[in-house]
Protein backbone atom coordinates (compact mmCIF):
# COMPACT_ATOMS: atom_id res chain seq x y z
CA UNK A 1 0.00 0.00 0.00
CA UNK A 2 2.43 2.67 -1.01
CA UNK A 3 1.37 6.08 -2.01
CA UNK A 4 1.25 6.47 -5.44
CA UNK A 5 -0.28 2.94 -6.11
CA UNK A 6 -2.83 3.97 -3.71
CA UNK A 7 -3.67 6.62 -6.04
CA UNK A 8 -3.38 5.00 -9.54
CA UNK A 9 -5.51 2.25 -7.67
CA UNK A 10 -7.97 5.00 -7.26
CA UNK A 11 -7.67 6.48 -10.32
CA UNK A 12 -8.65 3.28 -11.85
CA UNK A 13 -11.69 2.35 -9.62
CA UNK A 14 -13.25 6.05 -10.44
CA UNK A 15 -12.95 7.00 -6.20
CA UNK A 16 -12.73 10.70 -5.99
CA UNK A 17 -12.35 10.41 -2.33
CA UNK A 18 -10.12 8.49 -0.58
CA UNK A 19 -9.13 8.37 3.42
CA UNK A 20 -5.98 6.93 4.96
CA UNK A 21 -7.04 5.69 8.31
CA UNK A 22 -3.94 3.80 10.10
CA UNK A 23 -4.33 1.64 12.72
CA UNK A 24 -3.57 4.30 15.77
CA UNK A 25 -1.67 5.91 14.01
CA UNK A 26 -1.27 8.85 11.35
CA UNK A 27 1.79 9.27 10.17
CA UNK A 28 1.06 8.14 6.22
CA UNK A 29 -1.30 10.41 5.76
CA UNK A 30 0.98 13.12 4.71
CA UNK A 31 2.63 11.18 1.90
CA UNK A 32 -0.55 9.84 0.25
CA UNK A 33 -2.14 13.63 -0.05
CA UNK A 34 1.34 14.77 -1.82
CA UNK A 35 1.10 11.61 -3.94
CA UNK A 36 -2.66 12.20 -4.75
CA UNK A 37 -1.76 16.26 -5.57
CA UNK A 38 -2.98 16.92 -9.27
CA UNK A 39 -4.86 13.23 -9.67
CA UNK A 40 -8.25 14.42 -9.01
CA UNK A 41 -8.10 12.08 -6.03
CA UNK A 42 -8.94 13.63 -2.95
CA UNK A 43 -7.14 12.62 0.24
CA UNK A 44 -8.69 12.78 3.75
CA UNK A 45 -6.35 12.84 7.31
CA UNK A 46 -7.78 9.88 9.01
CA UNK A 47 -6.66 7.22 11.92
CA UNK A 48 -8.90 3.96 12.91
CA UNK A 49 -8.64 4.33 16.95
CA UNK A 50 -9.04 1.62 19.41
CA UNK A 51 -10.71 2.52 22.01
CA UNK A 52 -10.29 0.96 25.46
CA UNK A 53 -13.44 -1.08 24.84
CA UNK A 54 -11.32 -2.49 21.83
CA UNK A 55 -13.97 -0.67 19.80
CA UNK A 56 -12.73 0.45 16.51
CA UNK A 57 -13.91 4.13 15.55
CA UNK A 58 -12.69 5.71 12.22
CA UNK A 59 -11.66 9.75 13.02
CA UNK A 60 -11.69 11.81 10.11
CA UNK A 61 -10.02 15.50 9.47
CA UNK A 62 -9.69 17.95 6.97
CA UNK A 63 -5.82 18.56 7.80
CA UNK A 64 -2.94 17.17 8.40
CA UNK A 65 -1.70 19.21 11.46
CA UNK A 66 -5.22 18.12 12.78
CA UNK A 67 -4.75 14.72 12.61
CA UNK A 68 -1.19 15.01 14.01
CA UNK A 69 -2.94 16.55 16.99
CA UNK A 70 -4.75 14.21 17.58
CA UNK A 71 -2.18 11.71 17.18
CA UNK A 72 -0.76 12.85 20.46
CA UNK A 73 -3.10 12.19 22.13
CA UNK A 74 -3.53 8.54 21.26
CA UNK A 75 0.29 8.00 21.20
CA UNK A 76 -0.16 9.06 24.87
CA UNK A 77 -2.96 6.69 25.26
CA UNK A 78 -1.03 3.57 24.01
CA UNK A 79 0.49 1.33 26.55
CA UNK A 80 4.39 1.34 26.37
CA UNK A 81 5.47 -1.80 24.62
CA UNK A 82 7.57 -2.26 21.14
CA UNK A 83 6.26 -3.83 18.02
CA UNK A 84 7.57 -7.21 17.17
CA UNK A 85 8.04 -7.14 14.06
CA UNK A 86 8.32 -11.28 13.63
CA UNK A 87 4.65 -11.31 14.91
CA UNK A 88 2.82 -8.65 13.48
CA UNK A 89 5.02 -7.17 10.81
CA UNK A 90 7.02 -4.04 10.27
CA UNK A 91 5.30 -0.62 10.86
CA UNK A 92 6.87 1.32 7.81
CA UNK A 93 6.76 5.27 7.23
CA UNK A 94 7.04 5.83 3.31
CA UNK A 95 7.44 9.60 1.41
CA UNK A 96 5.32 10.33 -1.45
CA UNK A 97 7.02 7.88 -3.82
CA UNK A 98 6.65 5.35 -1.23
CA UNK A 99 10.67 5.26 -0.23
CA UNK A 100 11.02 3.90 3.36
CA UNK A 101 11.49 7.24 5.82
CA UNK A 102 11.44 5.36 9.11
CA UNK A 103 9.91 2.81 11.63
CA UNK A 104 7.69 3.53 13.66
CA UNK A 105 8.69 0.66 16.70
CA UNK A 106 5.31 1.74 18.85
CA UNK A 107 3.15 -1.77 18.97
CA UNK A 108 0.09 0.23 17.39
CA UNK A 109 -2.61 -3.03 17.46
CA UNK A 110 -3.57 -2.35 21.09
CA UNK A 111 -5.68 -0.56 22.44
CA UNK A 112 -5.81 2.88 23.43
CA UNK A 113 -7.03 3.86 26.95
CA UNK A 114 -9.56 6.22 25.89
CA UNK A 115 -12.76 5.14 26.39
CA UNK A 116 -14.89 5.83 23.60
CA UNK A 117 -17.01 8.38 24.57
CA UNK A 118 -13.03 10.30 24.93
CA UNK A 119 -12.22 9.77 21.57
CA UNK A 120 -15.53 11.16 20.08
CA UNK A 121 -14.86 14.36 22.31
CA UNK A 122 -11.32 14.83 21.51
CA UNK A 123 -12.16 14.39 17.81
CA UNK A 124 -14.76 16.49 17.23
CA UNK A 125 -12.78 19.32 19.34
CA UNK A 126 -10.28 19.18 17.12
CA UNK A 127 -12.99 19.56 14.04
CA UNK A 128 -13.31 16.22 13.08
CA UNK A 129 -15.86 13.53 13.21
CA UNK A 130 -16.12 9.69 14.05
CA UNK A 131 -17.49 6.85 12.23
CA UNK A 132 -17.90 3.51 14.51
CA UNK A 133 -15.88 1.22 12.05
CA UNK A 134 -17.75 -2.56 10.82
CA UNK A 135 -19.86 -2.58 13.54
CA UNK A 136 -21.73 -5.77 12.12
CA UNK A 137 -18.18 -7.81 12.78
CA UNK A 138 -17.65 -10.18 15.53
CA UNK A 139 -14.46 -8.28 16.82
CA UNK A 140 -13.45 -4.98 17.31
CA UNK A 141 -16.92 -3.48 16.67
CA UNK A 142 -18.81 -1.06 19.01
CA UNK A 143 -22.16 -3.43 18.86
CA UNK A 144 -20.22 -6.29 19.42
CA UNK A 145 -18.17 -4.79 22.35
CA UNK A 146 -20.62 -2.56 24.24
CA UNK A 147 -24.23 -4.49 22.99
CA UNK A 148 -25.16 -1.23 21.59
CA UNK A 149 -24.84 2.15 21.22
CA UNK A 150 -24.24 4.50 24.48
CA UNK A 151 -26.91 7.31 24.34
CA UNK A 152 -25.69 10.35 23.14
CA UNK A 153 -22.97 9.45 21.43
CA UNK A 154 -21.91 12.07 18.58
CA UNK A 155 -20.69 9.63 15.83
CA UNK A 156 -21.10 11.10 12.25
CA UNK A 157 -22.26 7.46 10.92
CA UNK A 158 -21.94 3.93 11.71
CA UNK A 159 -20.45 1.97 9.31
CA UNK A 160 -21.23 -1.68 8.40
CA UNK A 161 -19.11 -4.12 6.53
CA UNK A 162 -19.53 -5.77 3.49
CA UNK A 163 -21.16 -8.57 5.84
CA UNK A 164 -24.17 -6.85 5.77
CA UNK A 165 -26.33 -5.61 3.24
CA UNK A 166 -27.10 -2.02 4.07
CA UNK A 167 -30.94 -2.69 3.19
CA UNK A 168 -30.53 -5.67 5.83
CA UNK A 169 -28.66 -3.39 8.49
CA UNK A 170 -31.66 -2.17 10.46
CA UNK A 171 -33.82 -5.75 10.31
CA UNK A 172 -31.03 -7.54 11.49
CA UNK A 173 -29.09 -4.85 13.86
CA UNK A 174 -31.96 -2.85 15.23
CA UNK A 175 -29.70 -0.56 18.05
CA UNK A 176 -28.91 0.72 14.62
CA UNK A 177 -32.46 2.64 13.76
CA UNK A 178 -31.55 6.15 13.44
CA UNK A 179 -28.20 6.45 12.75
CA UNK A 180 -26.63 7.46 9.13
CA UNK A 181 -24.86 4.24 7.70
CA UNK A 182 -22.15 4.40 5.46
CA UNK A 183 -20.17 1.67 4.00
CA UNK A 184 -16.54 2.02 3.06
CA UNK A 185 -13.64 -0.32 1.65
CA UNK A 186 -11.85 -1.07 4.87
CA UNK A 187 -9.13 -1.84 2.54
CA UNK A 188 -5.77 -3.76 3.54
CA UNK A 189 -4.26 -4.38 0.34
CA UNK A 190 -4.83 -2.48 -3.38
CA UNK A 191 -7.04 -5.32 -4.23
CA UNK A 192 -9.26 -4.92 -1.71
CA UNK A 193 -9.84 -0.90 -2.23
CA UNK A 194 -13.36 -0.48 -4.13
CA UNK A 195 -15.45 1.76 -5.03
CA UNK A 196 -19.23 1.46 -2.84
CA UNK A 197 -20.52 4.72 -1.76
CA UNK A 198 -21.59 7.66 -3.76
CA UNK A 199 -21.15 11.16 -1.89
CA UNK A 200 -23.19 14.21 -3.29
CA UNK A 201 -21.44 16.97 -1.56
CA UNK A 202 -19.94 20.63 -2.54
CA UNK A 203 -16.35 19.71 -1.47
CA UNK A 204 -14.70 16.67 0.20
CA UNK A 205 -14.52 18.14 3.85
CA UNK A 206 -15.40 16.83 7.45
CA UNK A 207 -18.49 19.44 7.48
CA UNK A 208 -19.74 18.64 3.97
CA UNK A 209 -19.34 14.94 4.96
CA UNK A 210 -21.20 15.34 8.07
CA UNK A 211 -24.13 17.12 6.11
CA UNK A 212 -24.03 14.18 3.32
CA UNK A 213 -24.35 11.20 6.20
CA UNK A 214 -27.01 12.79 7.63
CA UNK A 215 -28.52 13.41 4.54
CA UNK A 216 -29.16 17.46 4.71
CA UNK A 217 -28.70 20.15 2.21
CA UNK A 218 -28.93 18.60 -0.31
CA UNK A 219 -26.07 16.37 0.50
CA UNK A 220 -26.09 12.86 0.04
CA UNK A 221 -24.86 9.45 0.02
CA UNK A 222 -25.64 6.17 -1.58
CA UNK A 223 -24.44 2.53 -0.84
CA UNK A 224 -23.69 -0.01 -3.37
CA UNK A 225 -23.99 -3.31 -1.74
CA UNK B 1 -25.55 -17.49 48.52
CA UNK B 2 -26.00 -13.56 48.38
CA UNK B 3 -23.80 -10.87 47.05
CA UNK B 4 -22.47 -9.73 50.15
CA UNK B 5 -21.03 -13.60 50.28
CA UNK B 6 -18.83 -12.78 47.11
CA UNK B 7 -17.73 -10.06 48.45
CA UNK B 8 -16.21 -11.57 51.78
CA UNK B 9 -14.67 -14.13 50.27
CA UNK B 10 -13.02 -12.60 47.33
CA UNK B 11 -12.20 -9.33 49.42
CA UNK B 12 -14.03 -7.27 47.10
CA UNK B 13 -14.53 -3.59 46.74
CA UNK B 14 -18.18 -2.32 46.55
CA UNK B 15 -18.27 0.76 44.26
CA UNK B 16 -21.86 1.28 43.69
CA UNK B 17 -24.87 -0.38 44.69
CA UNK B 18 -24.20 -1.19 48.01
CA UNK B 19 -28.07 -1.11 48.94
CA UNK B 20 -28.57 -3.79 47.16
CA UNK B 21 -25.69 -6.45 48.12
CA UNK B 22 -28.60 -9.11 49.36
CA UNK B 23 -28.98 -10.29 45.93
CA UNK B 24 -29.41 -14.11 45.47
CA UNK B 25 -27.21 -15.23 43.07
CA UNK B 26 -28.26 -17.66 40.47
CA UNK B 27 -25.37 -18.93 38.62
CA UNK B 28 -21.99 -16.83 36.73
CA UNK B 29 -21.37 -15.63 33.62
CA UNK B 30 -17.57 -14.03 32.24
CA UNK B 31 -17.19 -12.21 29.09
CA UNK B 32 -16.09 -8.66 27.74
CA UNK B 33 -18.20 -8.46 25.06
CA UNK B 34 -21.31 -7.29 26.04
CA UNK B 35 -23.33 -8.86 23.21
CA UNK B 36 -22.79 -12.26 24.33
CA UNK B 37 -23.74 -11.07 27.86
CA UNK B 38 -27.07 -10.23 26.55
CA UNK B 39 -27.46 -13.33 24.95
CA UNK B 40 -25.83 -15.74 27.74
CA UNK B 41 -26.36 -14.07 31.11
CA UNK B 42 -29.39 -15.12 33.00
CA UNK B 43 -31.15 -13.36 35.41
CA UNK B 44 -29.45 -13.64 39.22
CA UNK B 45 -26.03 -14.34 37.91
CA UNK B 46 -22.86 -12.55 38.89
CA UNK B 47 -21.04 -11.18 35.74
CA UNK B 48 -17.38 -11.06 35.60
CA UNK B 49 -15.66 -8.74 32.95
CA UNK B 50 -12.81 -5.95 32.79
CA UNK B 51 -15.20 -3.62 30.88
CA UNK B 52 -16.05 -0.57 32.52
CA UNK B 53 -18.24 0.96 30.33
CA UNK B 54 -21.94 2.77 31.20
CA UNK B 55 -23.48 0.37 29.20
CA UNK B 56 -22.51 -2.90 31.50
CA UNK B 57 -24.33 -1.13 33.89
CA UNK B 58 -27.47 -1.19 31.20
CA UNK B 59 -27.17 -4.78 30.00
CA UNK B 60 -26.67 -6.00 34.08
CA UNK B 61 -30.21 -3.82 34.51
CA UNK B 62 -31.40 -5.01 31.59
CA UNK B 63 -31.31 -8.43 32.57
CA UNK B 64 -31.67 -8.56 36.43
CA UNK B 65 -28.52 -9.61 37.05
CA UNK B 66 -27.36 -9.87 40.43
CA UNK B 67 -24.01 -7.96 40.29
CA UNK B 68 -20.67 -6.75 38.37
CA UNK B 69 -17.43 -7.72 39.00
CA UNK B 70 -15.12 -5.78 36.89
CA UNK B 71 -11.37 -6.81 37.51
CA UNK B 72 -7.65 -6.33 36.43
CA UNK B 73 -8.03 -3.28 39.12
CA UNK B 74 -9.88 -1.06 36.05
CA UNK B 75 -11.80 1.55 37.76
CA UNK B 76 -15.02 2.52 36.06
CA UNK B 77 -15.62 6.10 35.55
CA UNK B 78 -18.22 8.66 37.91
CA UNK B 79 -20.94 7.96 35.20
CA UNK B 80 -21.06 4.58 35.24
CA UNK B 81 -21.15 4.82 39.44
CA UNK B 82 -23.98 6.69 39.31
CA UNK B 83 -25.38 4.91 36.90
CA UNK B 84 -24.83 2.01 38.98
CA UNK B 85 -26.08 3.51 42.12
CA UNK B 86 -29.64 4.60 40.18
CA UNK B 87 -30.45 1.90 38.99
CA UNK B 88 -29.46 -0.60 42.15
CA UNK B 89 -26.68 -2.67 40.42
CA UNK B 90 -24.12 -3.96 42.92
CA UNK B 91 -21.21 -3.00 41.48
CA UNK B 92 -17.67 -4.46 42.81
CA UNK B 93 -13.67 -4.05 41.94
CA UNK B 94 -10.93 -6.91 42.03
CA UNK B 95 -7.29 -6.15 41.22
CA UNK B 96 -7.09 -10.03 40.17
CA UNK B 97 -8.00 -11.24 36.70
CA UNK B 98 -11.17 -12.63 35.25
CA UNK B 99 -9.69 -16.06 35.47
CA UNK B 100 -8.83 -15.85 38.93
CA UNK B 101 -12.15 -14.49 39.80
CA UNK B 102 -14.02 -17.26 38.26
CA UNK B 103 -11.84 -19.91 39.49
CA UNK B 104 -12.77 -18.24 43.10
CA UNK B 105 -16.32 -18.06 41.86
CA UNK B 106 -16.70 -21.76 41.31
CA UNK B 107 -14.67 -23.07 44.16
CA UNK B 108 -17.74 -20.94 46.16
CA UNK B 109 -20.31 -23.01 44.12
CA UNK B 110 -21.36 -21.12 42.24
CA UNK B 111 -21.59 -22.54 38.64
CA UNK B 112 -22.56 -21.54 34.65
CA UNK B 113 -26.32 -20.42 34.06
CA UNK B 114 -28.15 -23.97 32.51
Amino acid sequence: MIPPLITRRARELGLELIAITDHNSAENVEAVQLAAKGSGVAVLAGMEVQTREEAHIVCLFDTVAQVLAWQETVYASLPPLKNREEVFGAQFVVDETGDYRRTNERLLLASTALPVEEVVAGVGALGGLCIAAHVDRQAYSLLANLGFIPAGLALAAVEISRLTPPEEATVRYPQLRGWPLITSGDAHRLSEMRANMLVTCCQPSVSELQLAFRGEGGRKVKLFP
Amino acid sequence: MIVHDVIAALGLEVAAGADHLDNELTGGYASDLLSCVMAGAKAGNVWVTLQAHTNVIAVAELLGLGCVIITEGVRPGEETLSRANEKGVPTLLSKESTFAVVGKLWQLGIRSPK
